[in-house]
């Protein structure tokens, strides 16, 4: 059979360990963990077999984000291979349940069970990025103001430097944090002024809905044609934990 | 001429109560609320109401998207405004939480709330009438069982006159008479499924300009009011390639069959309720279903005159389109791959009168529901950013004219009004 990766590989969110913690915190975070299980990612029952055509059954994804999820350019549909599986499955449940808005979206994913919605994330985790040329289209002071608040923030808004969630290299931090490299400018804007307008909402506290809401519509494209910018890595895959070890910044879509 | 004064009001009082006397006709005999149950829920009276709820897919409206479930709050669709599910857990002030097992009953039967108002038939108690007594205090069993939620619905959105408690009288003077115990006691378990909690005629009778259901075409399909779709036909099935019903009880219970799969609203509704039916409730709701005579077919949706000229040139470039964008899965002659992608040819969803269905699913895509006999469905990807609306028109002309197929053809105009 060939080889398939398997959703328990993924690792849960490493839980920031350099406090030292009593018991009734674990109690609490065990918990958490607990409360939060109806959205967690549901795991194949070892006895069914899995089929193996997922790029057949899934055609009716690729038509908008391309063979094995990969698109290419400044399409306004993003990449979605190699997202991390977690971060997908979570996009997928929240345009199922009205969180993100996409009438297409929405009507495709309504029939679809929980298990497949996982199986479906899992797939596109697992398949090889797209190559992506960077965005030629911005100015140079998008750029510079698009520069200045990714990769320092701005601490008198409360708002973290992307990195900082996002990982070193802002490529992701397994399992549900997604990389923002390689994404259409469009795509970005697009995304961010939602959540701006509470268009786009993620599982609360939703931390990003916050952080946009303090940006400004100018800084928002800026921080979206820099992104879309900068010469796509050689090695996209999505970090195995935060640059500091725990977020700055409280995330509903996040496990503890 | 005091005379004719006194004959004219004389005349209109005398409408007035005829008028009234026919307004009230129906609910007679059957409105008053019957005694409650007061002997507390049993297990099994709970276990059953939950299988009965979802035979009658309550959450299907009566849950939000993403919302608590029996919640309510979602928006019902309706050519007169919007009508909000309500909700049905029990809490004391927003749900279900100071009824009586007995003011359940008669809602589901006559359409009636516990504080005597007339419900919106869009709640289809024109088929939970034929509900036994039984079955509705199980459902409210399981229902009482719920978690209370405390949320109140919004308002509907109902056009005037439509909002009024008088414009549902007349409605159901017009359209409703409350099923005898005797009649409900007659049904057989198909019958008795597909005429109450089933309330399969929601959607497959077609219904006229006040929302009314069309008698003479009973389960005859037609479009679906604020929903952008189509009920496929339920009576006078050809079922000669199906002699046993196999194939549709495959099609209720999983979703797809040998040739073709549910979609759209039925997706759901197979997603939601029928997947999560016994055998033998399936085969009886099967049996009724092939039993159900041939009716007069709803009027024929208008749509733009094709001209003979047009036609053959829509179906000259319709070949075309199909070999690039849809040949690849649905086979050179429309044959499809049983249980992957279904056949074309002879498609009751591709040569349907109205090409309504057969142009959402081309534009929008969509997945048969994940169900245990299908759990992980082909998809069907969505053309409306791929295609450009001559060319759907004609690959849809192409299809319905193909193969034996036989359906009038799909104008550009057709598709750019949607």
């Amino acid at each position: 059979m060939a080889a398939r990766p398997k959703l328990k590989s993924v690792p849960l969110m490493r839980c920031p360990d350099r406090r030292p913690r009593s018991a009734s915190r674990w109690l609490a975070a065990a918990a958490l963990l607990l409360l939060s299980l109806p959205a967690a990612m549901p795991l194949r029952a070892d006895e069914a077999a899995p089929p193996a055509d997922w790029g057949d059954r899934l055609k009716a994804c690729a038509a908008c984000h391309g063979d094995e999820g990969r698109t290419v350019g400044d399409d306004y549909y993003p990449s979605i291979a190699g997202k991390p599986a977690r971060y997908l499955y979570n996009q997928l449940v929240s345009f199922r349940d009205g969180r993100r808005q996409h009438r297409v979206m929405a009507s495709m994913l309504g029939v679809l069970s929980d298990r497949y919605l996982g199986e479906i994330a899992t797939w596109y985790a697992a398949q090889p990025h797209a190559k992506q040329p960077a965005f030629e289209g911005a100015t140079a002071g998008q750029l510079a103001i698009g520069e200045r608040l990714t990769v320092a923030g701005d601490s008198s808004r409360n708002i973290p430097p992307c990195q900082d969630c996002h990982g070193e290299r802002l490529t992701g931090v397994q399992p549900s944090i997604p990389g923002l490299r390689g994404l259409p400018s469009r795509y970005l804007d697009a995304q961010i002024s939602a959540w701006k307008q509470g268009q786009r909402q993620a599982a609360a506290p939703d931390c990003m809905g916050r952080i946009a809401r303090s940006l400004t519509a100018a800084e928002i494209t800026a921080i979206s044609a820099w992104l879309a910018s900068q010469p796509y890595p050689a090695d996209a895959q999505p970090a195995g934990r935060l640059p500091h070890d725990e977020l700055p910044i409280d995330c509903g879509g996040v496990l503890p | 001429m005091n005379l004719r004064r006194f004959v004219v009001m004389g005349g209109a009082v005398f409408c007035a109560f005829l008028f009234s006397v026919w307004l009230n006709r129906p609910d007679l005999d059957l409105d008053p609320i019957a005694p409650p149950n007061l002997a507390s829920a049993t297990t099994e009276q709970v276990r059953a109401g939950e299988y009965l709820v979802r035979v009658g897919n309550c959450a299907g409206c009566h849950t939000a998207r993403g919302g608590v479930p029996f919640a309510g709050g979602r928006p019902i669709e309706t050519p007169f405004g919007a009508v909000y599910s309500s909700n049905l857990t029990p809490h004391d002030d927003t749900g279900l939480g100071r009824w009586t097992d007995a003011e359940f009953y008669r809602a589901m039967r006559h359409g009636r709330s516990k504080d005597d108002r007339w419900l919106s038939p869009v709640f289809p108690y024109t088929s939970y009438t034929n509900l036994t007594r039984a079955d509705s205090d199980a459902i409210f069993a399981w229902l009482r069982a719920l978690p209370p939620v405390n949320q109140a619905q919004p308002e509907s959105t109902l056009r005037s006159p439509y909002e009024l408690q008088l414009a549902t009288r007349v409605w159901r003077a017009l359209y409703f008479k409350p099923a005898s115990d005797a009649a409900i006691a007659a049904m057989d378990r198909g019958q008795y499924l597909v005429e109450g909690l089933g309330h399969c005629a929601a959607c497959h009778t077609p219904r006229d300009r006040f929302g009314g259901p069309v008698a003479a075409s009973a389960y005859m399909g037609g479009e679906i009011a604020g929903l952008g779709w189509d009920a496929l036909p339920l009576a006078g099935i050809d079922d000669a390639g199906d002699p046993e019903g196999l194939e549709l009880a495959a099609l209720l219970k999983t979703g797809i069959h040998s040739r073709g799969a549910v979609a759209g609203p039925m997706a759901e509704v197979v997603f939601n309720s029928l997947q999560h039916l016994r055998d033998d409730d399936i085969a009886a709701i099967v049996s009724y279903l092939r039993r159900l005579p041939k009716a007069e077919a709803p009027a024929a949706p208008r749509v733009p005159r094709v001209s003979d000229d047009e036609r053959a040139a829509l179906r000259k470039r319709g070949a075309v389109v199909y070999g690039e964008h849809c040949a690849d899965c649905h086979g050179d002659d429309g044959e499809g791959q049983p249980r992957q992608y279904p056949a074309l040819a002879g498609s009751r969803l591709v040569t349907a009168a109205s090409a309504t269905n057969a142009l959402r699913l081309t534009l929008d895509g969509g997945f048969p529901p994940s169900t245990d006999g299908n759990p992980y469905p082909y998809g069907m990807p969505p053309f409306s950013h791929s295609l450009s609306r001559p060319d759907l028109a004609a690959v849809l002309t192409y299809i319905r004219s193909e193969w034996g197929n036989d359906a009038p053809a799909v104008s550009v105009v057709e598709v750019e009004r949607r």
